[in-house]
C-alpha cells in the first residue's frame, strides 16, 4: 500500500481525511502513483500535474524520505520506503503567494 | 453571489432587500473568478475555482449551493494552438491558465460557455462533464496578432442574446469585442468606432481593451460598453459604436450594467487611472445614466465619500429583477454595497470580504 500526503487544499477537494493509501501495480514511480492517486480521486486531476503533458505544476512539489524528489524522472522508482508504505510520499504546494 | 480572491460567499435576502445573511466562504482559500445560475434552473450553479498552485477547478452545484461537485476541468485547445502575441510584440504559445466567466444558457442548465484565458470560447453540453472549444473565434484571422492587457490575454465577457440562440457576444482583453451570428462557428470584430490612443493605429480593427459590455435582454441591438477609456454604446449590435461618456468624472472603469426595467438606465464606476486604479478623489461613487448615457449624475448616498481607495472590477457588478431594480457591486477592498433603489441609496451588506472579483445575483421565486 502506497501513502500519500497532500496539501490541505487537495484533501478538501478530494474530500479526504489523513493520508490516501494507493494500490500502485508494477514499479512504484512518480507516474505510477500519480495516476492511481487521480484515478481514485479523479477530482485531483490536472491539480498536480497537466492534463496532457502530465509535467508536474511549477508550484508543487515532491518530498519523500527527507529528500525532494520533485525534478527526478517522472518514471524514475521512488525510495524502497515509500514502495514497502512505511514512509508517505508528500505532495507539497510552494511556499510562495499569498 | 460573490467571488472573491479567497473563496465564494452566498449573501441572501427577502425582497426587502434590507437584511442580509452571509454564507462562507465556499472554496476557502482559492480564487473564485466567477459563479453563476443557470436561468433555466436557478438550483443549478457553476463556479470557476482556481489557484496559482493547484490550476483550475469547476464547480457545480445542483442544490442552489448548499452543495458542490467539482466537474471536468481540462481546458485543451483545439488543433494545434500557434500563437498569440505577447507583450513585447514576439509570437507567444496559446497556454490556458484560467477560467475568467462562466455563462450558463438561457434554456439549457447543462449548457455553459466559460471565457478563458488565453482567450478563447468552450462550451459543455452535459453539465460539465467536458468542455469542448468552439475553436472559431481563437482562429480568427486576427487570433495571432491578440495580445493581453495587464490581466493577461482573458475572455471575461459572454452575452447570450434571448431573441437568437445563434448570436453571442465576447469581449476579450485587449483584442476587442467579436460577434457570432451562427452560434460560435464565426466571429467577426466588432470595434469599429473604438479609438485607443495607445495603439498605433488608434481605430484598428482589433488591439483595444474592452473591460465590460452590458446588454439588456429586452433589446439585444444594443450594446453598452466600458472601455479602457471611453463608455461606449451601439445601437446595430456592435457594428459600429460611439461614445457616451459624457459628463463623467473619468471615463476609464471596468463595470457597466444596466437597469432590469429600464434599458436606457445605465451604470458605472469611473476609476482613476491609468497608473492608480482608485477612484477620483477618495470618493466612491456610481454614476447613473437615465438617457442611455452621455448625461450621468453621481450616486452617492451611503457611499464612502473620503479616503476610499478601492477599485470594481469588470465582473463586479449585477442587477436583480425585483420591483425596484436592486444594484449590487463588490470592490477589491472586500465590501459588497447593495441599492434596493435602482442606485439612490446604497448601503453595504458586508464590509471585510476577500478582495471581490464578481459579484452576480439570483431572484428566487
Amino acid at each position: 500500500m502506497i501513502r500519500v500526503e497532500l496539501p490541505a487544499h487537495l484533501r478538501t477537494l478530494a474530500r479526504l481525511r489523513g493520508e490516501a493509501a494507493l494500490e500502485v501495480q508494477g514499479a512504484v514511480t512518480q507516474r505510477s502513483v500519480l495516476t492511481a492517486l487521480e484515478a481514485r480521486y479523479p477530482a485531483l486531476r490536472g491539480t498536480i500535474r497537466d492534463h496532457i503533458t502530465q509535467a508536474r505544476r511549477p508550484f508543487v512539489r515532491f518530498f519523500a524520505c527527507g529528500q525532494d524528489l520533485s525534478l527526478d524522472s517522472p518514471d524514475a522508482s521512488l525510495p524502497e520506503a515509500v514502495a514497502s508504505g512505511a514512509e508517505p510520499f508528500l505532495v507539497v504546494g510552494a511556499i510562495a503567494g499569498g | 453571489m460573490v467571488g472573491t480572491h479567497k473563496g465564494a460567499f452566498v449573501l441572501t435576502s427577502d425582497a426587502k432587500r434590507d437584511r442580509w445573511e452571509i454564507d462562507g466562504p465556499h472554496f476557502a482559500g482559492w480564487e473564485i473568478y466567477h459563479l453563476k445560475g443557470s436561468p433555466a434552473d436557478p438550483n443549478r450553479l457553476y463556479a470557476s475555482q482556481s489557484t496559482g498552485w493547484f490550476g483550475q477547478v469547476i464547480q457545480r452545484s445542483d442544490d442552489g449551493g448548499q452543495s458542490w461537485e467539482p466537474v471536468d476541468n481540462k481546458f485543451t485547445y483545439a488543433g494545434v494552438p500557434g500563437t498569440h502575441t505577447w507583450y513585447d510584440g514576439t509570437p507567444h504559445p496559446w497556454e490556458f491558465k484560467r477560467v475568467w466567466h462562466l455563462e450558463p444558457s438561457l434554456g439549457d442548465p447543462d449548457t455553459v460557455y466559460a471565457g478563458v484565458e488565453d482567450a478563447a470560447l468552450f462550451r459543455t453540453t452535459d453539465g460539465g462533464k467536458s468542455w469542448h472549444e468552439l475553436a472559431g473565434l481563437r482562429e480568427h484571422d486576427t487570433g495571432p496578432r491578440w495580445q493581453p492587457g495587464a490581466g493577461g490575454l482573458c475572455l471575461h465577457t459572454i452575452i447570450l442574446d434571448p431573441s437568437d440562440p445563434e448570436r453571442m457576444f465576447i469581449a476579450i482583453s485587449a483584442a476587442g469585442a467579436f460577434r457570432t451570428n451562427d452560434g460560435g462557428k464565426s466571429w467577426k470584430p466588432i470595434n469599429k468606432g473604438l479609438n485607443s490612443e495607445f495603439l498605433p493605429d488608434p481605430t484598428a480593427e482589433i488591439g483595444h481593451c474592452v473591460h465590460h459590455v452590458a446588454m439588456h435582454p429586452a433589446r439585444p441591438g444594443v450594446l453598452f460598453m466600458q472601455k479602457h477609456w471611453d463608455v461606449m454604446r451601439s445601437d446595430d449590435a456592435g457594428d459600429s459604436w460611439h461614445e457616451i461618456s459624457g459628463n463623467l468624472p473619468s471615463d476609464f472603469g471596468f463595470v457597466v450594467d444596466i437597469h432590469a426595467h429600464d434599458p436606457e438606465t445605465l451604470y458605472v464606476v469611473p476609476i482613476k487611472s491609468d497608473s492608480e486604479h482608485v477612484p477620483p478623489d477618495g470618493k466612491l461613487r456610481v454614476y447613473r445614466s437615465r438617457t442611455g448615457g452621455n448625461d450621468w449624475e453621481p450616486l452617492t448616498k451611503g457611499l464612502p465619500q473620503e479616503n476610499c481607495y478601492v477599485n470594481v472590477l469588470r465582473d463586479a457588478m449585477a442587477v436583480d429583477t425585483l420591483d425596484e431594480c436592486g444594484v449590487y457591486f463588490g470592490t477589491t477592498g472586500g465590501q459588497v454595497y447593495a441599492s434596493a433603489d435602482a442606485g439612490d441609496s446604497w448601503k453595504p451588506i458586508v464590509r471585510d470580504l476577500p478582495a471581490v472579483l464578481s459579484v452576480e445575483v439570483q431572484v428566487l421565486p
